[in-house]
């Protein structure tokens, strides 16, 4: 489903290379986890992977179903079905989340040519998703994210894309900042969209968010490559001993 | 003789002496009125119109900005529209001349041309300062007009829309209006023209806001792309009094807006808001002087200003403080979105204060769209020109929604969003 080959991405502002020959795929139906030290460059690839132009692809590709997606501008990617849980969710003044929804889920669907959704089907959709997730629909009335506690911002990511289905979904430490029953309503949230045309891509720093979502794969990212790649075990053996093995080994 | 009139004669400063020697016989009023008039054409024609070094025009420069000065009254069919808010009751001044209307229980309602005709009107033809070029060319030309007169106590229903509505040519128009002890109301004044004919319109009101009075005002700016509008409001504010003046700018070529208001009774409340959305070649200038007389009033002002294309635009906003007015609390703030490199907008906030216990306070900020709000936008599939859309109207959403009437602000949001659609 994604296909990451030698890809070398840089600052578009001061050219500072961050990926450095990055390769990865992720099979549908797969939940690959990504970790690595602070600054290794996994918000960065996320932001590669949508197509924000604050950084430049200079080679290697990104296949999405075998085909390249740099030509695509980021919301023809979301519209394909790329969706990106950010690490630190924007608040938007002005827009009241509701609306937000509203509009994402319609502009989706008309850029697939699919009809837009009535607002009693909306709704609906909205109060469901909701309750799932354990969101007060009162908040969802406020401005988006606006005066959204921590939990509460990863929290209405998640909603967004239970309320998207996207067909691959790229997870930027949805877990920091969640207390312990919201990682597992969360996390539950995630396995939920867990299916055999879907890929998961999860980053994060801690194998506790393993234990609920359990990958199928791991790999380790630092200085902009994967070092190493590896089953649910290496996720183990990081929390164990740390980073530096392996990246002693890798040099 | 002053230096300024040995400057040559512009072709607009000749059209409207020659406009007014036209006219001069059919313009209503008595020997007194006459004699108004004839003194203010003389200082147009003596000063010219103001420069940038006149200081309250320092932005506008009029003797660049107004080139063609039409002559005349309108031909073209020109006729009253739907209001603002469905149910209003509509009052209109059509090709400057005021038609016959209904007023509601308890407002009554006049010609100005009447007032003219009668000489009483003369009191009400005072400069607002010395370098009052609306309040000279209005006095010079204005023949006719609607006074409104709102008893005491009457808590009205329904807004009252005036329309002022053109079709070519020119027209100078007043509107005189009594608002009595305890009303409670909210009146829209629409400045509209019809046809593809460029117009140059003056109008000034006089509000009398009475003591306790909550009065919603509206000035909504709907003309063309090819018309000028000189427009003027004075405030009286009473003690107890609330209003909320809120000022939609959403059309014309060359539009000056002034607000000059007289906080004059005590703990009175002065709600300015104002949206001004910019585009083409457009200049627009909205000026404010606020005397803040005695003690314990709130006056609030806030401007959204969204800037697109070539234009420009400009508010002033001068805030004075009385040394009687103790525990004023004044706030004043102008954001401004400029939305390309070739459109500017200039802010000039004053604060002159002459007592020592009050809090006053100003800010203006100007910005681009933040990149991160449009990213997470169409990072959930939304493109970018409905996403641009989307957080221009957010930027202005917020004080449209201060306003405390749902069919208003569906009507503002409705109208903001039409010019939106139609420049974004
Ligand atoms: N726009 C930018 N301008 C300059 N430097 C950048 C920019 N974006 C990322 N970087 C740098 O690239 C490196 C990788 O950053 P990135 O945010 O991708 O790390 P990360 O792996 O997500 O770290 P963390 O675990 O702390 O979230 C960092 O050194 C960061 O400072
Ligand atoms: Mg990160």
């Amino acid at each position: 489903m994604l296909e990451i080959k030698n890809l070398h991405a840089r600052v578009a502002e001061d050219g500072t290379e961050i990926i450095r020959g990055l390769n990865l795929t992720v099979n549908k139906g797969e939940v690959a986890a990504i970790m690595g030290p602070n600054g290794s460059g996994k918000s960065t690839l996320s932001y590669v992977l949508t197509g924000r132009d604050d950084y430049v692809v200079t080679e290697g590709d990104i296949l999405y179903n075998g085909e390249s997606i740099l030509e695509m501008d980021t919301a023809e990617r979301a519209a394909a079905g790329l969706f990106l849980a950010f690490q630190y969710p924007v608040e938007i003044p002005g827009v009241a989340t509701m609306q937000f929804l509203k509009v994402a889920m319609n502009e989706q669907r008309k850029l697939r040519g699919e009809d837009e959704l009535t607002t009693p089907e909306f709704i609906r959709l909205v109060r469901e998703a909701a309750g799932d997730l354990k969101i007060d629909m009162d908040m969802l009335k406020r401005p988006l994210n606006v005066g959204f506690s921590g939990g509460e911002k990863k929290r209405a990511e998640i909603l967004q894309m239970a309320l998207l289905q996207p067909k691959l979904c790229v997870l930027d430490e949805t877990d920091s900042g969640l207390d312990i029953d919201a990682l597992k309503i969360v996390s539950d949230g995630v396995n939920a969209l867990r299916s055999p045309d879907r890929a998961i891509v999860v980053i994060t720093h801690y194998q506790r968010l393993l234990q609920h979502i359990v990958p199928d794969s791991v790999h380790v990212l630092y200085r902009g490559q994967v070092i190493r790649s590896g089953d649910k075990d290496l996720a183990l053996e990081l929390e164990n001993n740390g980073y530096a093995n392996i990246i002693k080994n890798a040099a | 003789m002053n230096m300024q009139s040995m400057r040559p004669i512009t072709a607009a400063e000749q059209a409207l002496v020659d406009n007014f020697v036209d006219r001069l016989g059919s313009l209503p009023g008595d020997g007194a009125i006459t004699a108004l008039r004839d003194g203010f054409i003389d200082d147009i024609k003596q000063n010219g119109l103001p420069t940038r070094r006149v200081e309250a025009w320092h932005y506008t420069d009029l003797r660049n900005l107004l080139k063609k000065v039409p002559d005349g009254g309108g031909q073209a069919d020109v006729s009253a529209v739907s209001p603002l808010v469905p149910g209003s009751d509509i009052v209109s001044v059509i090709d400057g001349r005021a038609l016959n209307s209904d007023a509601p229980e308890g407002v009554s309602l006049g010609y100005y041309r009447d007032a003219l005709s009668e000489g009483i009107a003369a009191q009400r033809m005072v400069l607002q300062n010395a370098d009052d070029l609306i309040g000279r060319l209005n006095g010079a030309f204005a023949n006719d007009g609607i006074s409104l007169d709102v008893e005491d106590e009457v808590a009205l229903s329904d807004p009252m829309e005036i329309q002022v509505i053109q079709g070519g040519g020119q027209s100078h128009s007043r509107f005189p209006v009594v608002i009595g002890k305890g009303v409670s109301g909210t009146f829209i004044e629409r400045h509209i023209s019809q046809g593809d004919e460029s117009t140059l319109a003056s109008t000034i009101t006089d509000l009398h806001v009475g003591d306790d009075a909550h009065v919603v005002w509206v000035i909504s700016q709907e003309r063309g792309l090819s018309d000028t509008h000189f427009g003027q409001i004075n405030i009286q504010l009473g003690a107890n009094a609330k209003l909320t003046l809120f000022v939609a700018n959403a059309g014309g070529k060359l539009v000056r807006q002034e607000m000059h208001i007289n906080a004059g009774g005590e703990n009175s409340e002065l709600v300015l808001r104002g949206v001004n959305l910019l585009g083409g070649d457009s200049h627009t200038d909205v000026t404010m002087t606020l005397d803040h007389l005695v003690p314990n009033c709130v006056s609030t002002e806030t401007f959204r200003n969204v800037v697109f294309d070539r234009a420009h635009g400009v508010f002033q906003g001068q805030i004075r403080v009385a040394q009687v007015a103790q525990k004023t609390d004044a706030k004043m703030a102008c954001n401004t979105l400029l939305l390309s490199d070739h459109c500017d907008f200039s802010s000039k906030p004053e604060l002159e204060i002459f007592a020592d216990d009050v809090q006053c306070g100003h800010g203006a900020t100007v910005t681009d769209i933040d990149e991160n709000h449009l990213f997470y936008m169409k990072a959930r599939g939304i493109r970018e020109r409905k996403a641009r859309a989307m957080l221009v109207k957010a930027f202005i959403a917020e004080i449209v929604e201060e306003l405390d009437n749902e069919a208003l602000i569906e009507a503002l949001e409705n109208r903001f969003e039409n010019w939106l659609d139609a420049h974004g």
